[in-house]
């Protein structure tokens, strides 16, 4: 029996556990303690759900949605998972960095490769993207006034493909290893010759699944942005959370191919022989840095810009005040989403061009920070006279321009071809990037989800917990990045499991314990949601504005109903809704309802998913029937699916109409709550707009008027 | 604006409904989107072939050792004539709605297309055979049969697709959806015909003269 | 919406088949001769160097302009802005990548050991 035809490479040795019995060491245990824990999770899913009966309404109700803020959900869902592994890992390796003063830590090297090889990939790919996607698709629609986005089962089809790659992440702590390439998987070391394994494999079809779910989201919302705004939407009316959705669209059209070409040559050279990145035989591999970063640096402003734009939001509705110079940040946008495709060289300034190439490249990345430069401004200037709430959101935003400064101007000293020679692949260089991503996209996330989930679920979070929590993050950060500036300028290389010089120990020490601040951070998070579920009949806000709201999507309830909009609006200018809560227009009853059209729920997306996990799998282990097997159904799907011409269904106007006015009349009835009552059980989520809370003399005239001007 | 000067360009639906057109307006409008993705795909792998057709020779072939300039020119004109026919079924589509005339003009494309994969496949024989070129023997091959390749697998999915449309068009006649679909795969049979001029140009031609 | 044909289209929009045919052919000529051009250039050695490759360039690209405009109707009407604005901004990131690929590769190249 040739067993080979079945399982392809796999083995029993294949599987973590079997690593701790052949080698009983600490880091073999490690390994498989995560593989336990991954396994023990999926189980205590499994039975959860058979205990509670949820699989019907999960399947039902979730993983067949193509509803966007199901969706979008779902992505956010993911992205928290795959953060707590990641930031799991980020915390094991600050502790094996502590401990290998000259000794060998607890980790063995490969294992210490593995942890810095998923950390950065999941923190990409899998935890960064579908934050930000998961956020797009919840709030875009629901801000243009849309129904829905343009594709509703390709967005669908999108999140099942990132949920198949996640998955293969998951499935490479238990079966077999995972790289050690990092997460930009460099060859010649991870071609072939020196990285047998699959564990490059792993990471190249992971990767390649999360890139085509991208490139399709990307698709999907820039028609829905250009198609689908509501009546009297003209761009420049857009909310800037849509202008970043749309560039950072634009900007997942275009890079994420790059990425896919990449991956496939890299599988070619491994799986067929090719020559790309090879030694010798004409293979180059300074071609794979270039196209990896010809697509890296875009990837960059694409996780940054949607963080902008939540940023927008936050501050101008918690400095109850309109943006300063909406249209500075709108082409700001523009700029940096066009010039993120002229940099990419300065990820390898030290690769051998002549300085001319890098002296041009490192003024094209100086200039990105000019547009930058202008959105702190016109954040700041927001704040400049408005009525300053310090809510958590608010304080992330805070936090986000103090520090967010600090990494941008590092950045423009890495600009500097010759200050990068010195600092290059140092603790410098990891300090600034996360410098820029963990302040700017992840605390952006944060402090969206605190912002938008009043909308989502209809209670707000825990405010108490919620500041716990930044108490807990943003000085953890501090802690446990700024010591590796230092540690860079003294020589410390990046990606090593051990080393010798006593000078390190206490920046080592520092950024450890930032590392545990962070972990605390992340424990409080989790708190916060869980108390807030508990609470949510004091927090509910089901009249749908829990924060004086500016935009389209705080004009209905909370959670947001299956159409979203019972009429579609017709908006005479920006921050509608603000506008219509001041003239007194807010929640008027439409003179007509009409039956709403919606796509009807599908297993295809799932299917989708299911087998293009299958067929990631069988790539991975070289079993080859699986491969053959998934890739047909997949298709049979899709095909199959196109036949189906009786994909909507109606929701008739009375059941819409019965609805929405019931919302309307306890809209109307309720007393709005004045701004000094938002974190109270009081906020049913009608606000009290400024200029009446200023006639009901609840506050003093004159800082109200301010507030208008 | 109104639904006229929106109106897409392509091929447009003939005689149905404004509503169908606004709808397809959306549809074609991301379809020309996930064709301006695909082309960056193969932008990139010209600029890798451009390098590597050069600097990646290492001792084997080159360009000019291994190309057939009669089997590219006869290619060339197959894939112009089957992208022609399938303006013409498009044209049946649009005045006549004519199911057959369509199916008719469909099953040249495919013909054609069939035969530019066929050749395509047949220089990949001799080349390997006859030349000892397979992809295995130099980055320059490498790149040649990865940007070649893309190519000859989008025209193969082309005319997996373009079977399913003919089901589809047997089975449910020309419907709005079906419409929409045959105009989309019409964009993505031009397009690929539009990257076979950089393939011919930059690939074949390039490589004899140089 | 009150045109009179039943798609609720002008007229010049719906044009005529025999126009629309014409166009066709007329693309399928042009193609012809520019591809005809561009390979008798080679077979012939009409031009050597940089030269045939400048003209050879220039031939595909007039081709590529007659494909966009005769297969895939792309004009200046004001009703395909969107789409001819997404192509010409494809444009730029395509020359923006593949000049800077093959600018770094080449310079690379020149600065290496024989």
């Amino acid at each position: 029996m040739n067993w080979e035809l079945i399982f392809g490479q796999l083995q029993w040795t294949s599987f973590v556990f079997a690593g701790a019995i052949l080698d009983p060491s600490l880091s073999e245990f490690i390994a498989s303690g995560a593989g336990s824990i991954a396994v023990l999770g999926a189980v205590a899913v499994v039975i959860l759900l058979t205990v509670k009966r949820w699989w019907v309404p999960l399947w039902r109700d979730w993983l067949t949605s193509v509803d966007h803020k199901k969706v979008g959900i779902m992505y956010m869902v993911l992205a928290l998972v795959m953060f707590a592994r990641a930031v799991i890992e980020a915390a094991l390796m600050r502790a094996q960095q502590l401990v290998a003063y000259d000794s060998a830590g607890f980790l063995s090297a490969d294992h210490f490769g593995q942890l810095f090889s998923t950390h950065g990939t999941i923190m990409i790919f899998f935890v960064a993207m579908p934050f930000i996607t998961g956020l797009m698709n919840y709030v875009m629609p629901l801000q243009i006034g849309a129904r829905d986005v343009s594709f509703p089962l390709l967005n669908a089809i999108s999140l099942m493909l990132t949920v198949a790659g996640a998955i293969l992440i998951m499935i490479s702590l238990v079966v077999g290893q995972f790289s050690t390439g990092g997460w930009t998987a460099y060859p010649p070391f991870t071609g072939i010759e020196f990285s047998p394994g699959e564990g490059v494999d792993y990471w190249i079809w992971a990767v390649s699944l999360g890139s085509i779910g991208s490139t399709l989201t990307g698709l999907n919302f820039a028609v829905t942005i250009y198609k689908k705004r509501c009546p009297g939407m003209t761009l420049f009316r857009m909310p800037l959370f849509c202008w970043t959705t749309l560039c950072t669209s634009i900007l997942m059209i275009f890079a994420m191919a790059p990425l896919t070409a990449v991956t496939v040559m890299l599988a070619l050279d491994r799986y067929a022989g090719f020559h790309f990145f090879t030694n010798g035989d004409g293979g180059n591999m300074m071609n794979y840095a270039n196209l990896f970063w010809l697509f890296g640096h875009p990837e960059v402003y694409i996780l940054i810009l949607p963080a902008f734009g939540v940023w927008s939001e936050v501050v101008a509705t918690f400095s109850a005040k309109r943006i300063y110079g909406y249209t500075s940040l709108v082409y700001a946008t523009m700029c940096i989403a066009v010039l993120s495709f002229a940099v990419w060289l300065h990820h390898f300034f030290t690769m051998g061009q002549s300085a001319n190439v890098n002296a041009i490249f490192g003024i094209a990345t100086m200039v990105i920070g000019v547009p930058t430069g202008v959105k702190v401004y016109d954040w700041l200037l927001t704040m400049v006279g408005g009525r300053i709430r310090f809510s958590t959101s608010m304080l992330f935003l805070i936090n986000f321009l103090l520090t967010f400064i600090l990494g941008g101007l590092t950045g423009v000293l890495l600009a500097n071809p010759g200050v990068d020679f010195q600092v290059h692949n140092t603790l410098f260089l990891v300090a600034h990037f996360h410098n820029m991503i963990i302040p700017g996209v992840l605390f952006g996330m944060f402090a969206a989800v605190q912002f938008w989930f009043p909308k989502a679920f209809g209670f707000r979070l825990h405010e108490g917990l919620g500041r716990a929590s930044f108490w807990c993050f943003a000085p953890g950060f501090l802690l446990a990045f700024f010591p590796l500036y230092w540690l860079g300028m003294m020589g410390a290389t990046r990606r090593t499991y051990m080393w010798s010089d006593p000078e390190y120990l206490p920046w080592l020490a520092l950024a450890m314990a930032g590392a545990g601040l962070i972990l605390a951070g992340f424990a409080f998070m989790v708190t916060q949601i869980v108390v807030s579920v508990r609470q949510r009949d004091r927090l509910a806000c089901p009249l749908g504005d829990p924060w004086d709201g500016r935009a389209l999507e705080w004009s209905i309830p909370a959670p947001a109903p299956e159409w979203n909009f019972a009429v579609l609006p017709d908006v005479t200018s920006r921050d509608a809704f603000y506008e219509a809560k001041q003239s007194g227009q807010a929640y008027r009853s439409p003179a007509a309802y009409e039956d709403i059209e919606v796509p009807r729920n599908t297993a295809t997306a799932p299917l989708i998913g299911l087998f293009a996990c299958a067929w990631a799998f069988g790539l991975v282990w070289h079993i080859w029937w699986l491969v053959a097997v998934s890739f047909v159904l997949m298709w049979a799907v899709v095909i199959v699916r196109s036949f189906n011409m009786n994909t909507v269904e109606i929701i008739p106007a009375a059941r819409v109409k019965a609805q929405n006015e019931a919302f309307l009349a306890a809209a109307r009835a309720a007393p709005g709550v004045p701004r000094e009552q938002e974190m109270t059980s009081d906020n049913r989520g009608k606000a009290l707009p400024e200029a009446l809370t200023a006639r009901a003399g609840a506050v003093p005239a004159g800082r109200a008027v301010e507030v208008l001007s | 604006m109104s639904v006229s000067e929106r109106l897409h360009p392509g091929v447009n639906l003939g005689a149905t409904d404004p509503e169908s057109h606004e709808a397809a307006e959306e549809v074609v409008f991301g379809f020309w989107i996930f064709l301006m993705s695909d082309l960056v795909l193969f932008a990139v792998l010209f600029a890798t072939y451009a390098a590597m057709s050069v600097q990646g020779i290492a001792g084997g072939p080159a360009p000019a050792e291994v190309f057939d300039l009669t089997a590219a020119f006869v290619e060339t004109l197959l894939l112009l004539l089957s992208s022609f026919a399938f303006g013409f079924a498009m044209l049946a589509m649009k005045y006549r709605e004519n199911a057959r005339s369509v199916l008719a003009w469909l099953l040249a494309t495919g013909v054609l297309g069939a035969a530019f994969v066929g050749m395509e496949l047949h220089d990949y024989y001799v080349m390997i055979t006859a030349h000892g070129a397979p992809p295995q023997a130099s980055g320059f091959l490498s790149a040649y049969y990865l940007l070649t390749g893309t190519h000859a697998l989008h025209v193969s999915s082309g005319l997996v697709w373009m079977v399913i449309m003919a089901v589809q068009i047997a089975v449910f006649g020309l419907n709005t959806a079906v419409k929409l679909r045959l105009m989309r795969l019409a964009l993505f049979w031009h397009m690929l015909d539009v990257v076979w001029i950089g393939i011919f140009t930059f690939v074949y031609l390039f490589g004899v003269v140089s | 919406m009150n045109d009179e044909t039943p798609a609720g289209m002008p007229a010049s929009e719906y044009g005529s088949e025999f126009g629309e045919r014409l166009s066709y052919l007329i693309g399928l000529v042009l193609a012809l001769v520019l591809t005809g051009a561009a390979f008798t250039l080679v077979w012939m050695k009409l031009l050597t160097g940089g030269a045939a490759l400048a003209v050879l360039g220039l031939l595909a690209f007039i081709q590529v302009l007659v494909h966009l405009r005769c297969f895939l109707h792309i004009d200046l009407a004001r009703s395909h802005r969107d789409d001819l604005k997404l192509i010409l901004f494809t444009a730029l990131i395509l020359l923006v990548m593949v000049s800077g690929t093959i600018w770094i590769l080449y310079d690379q190249h020149l600065r290496m050991m024989p």
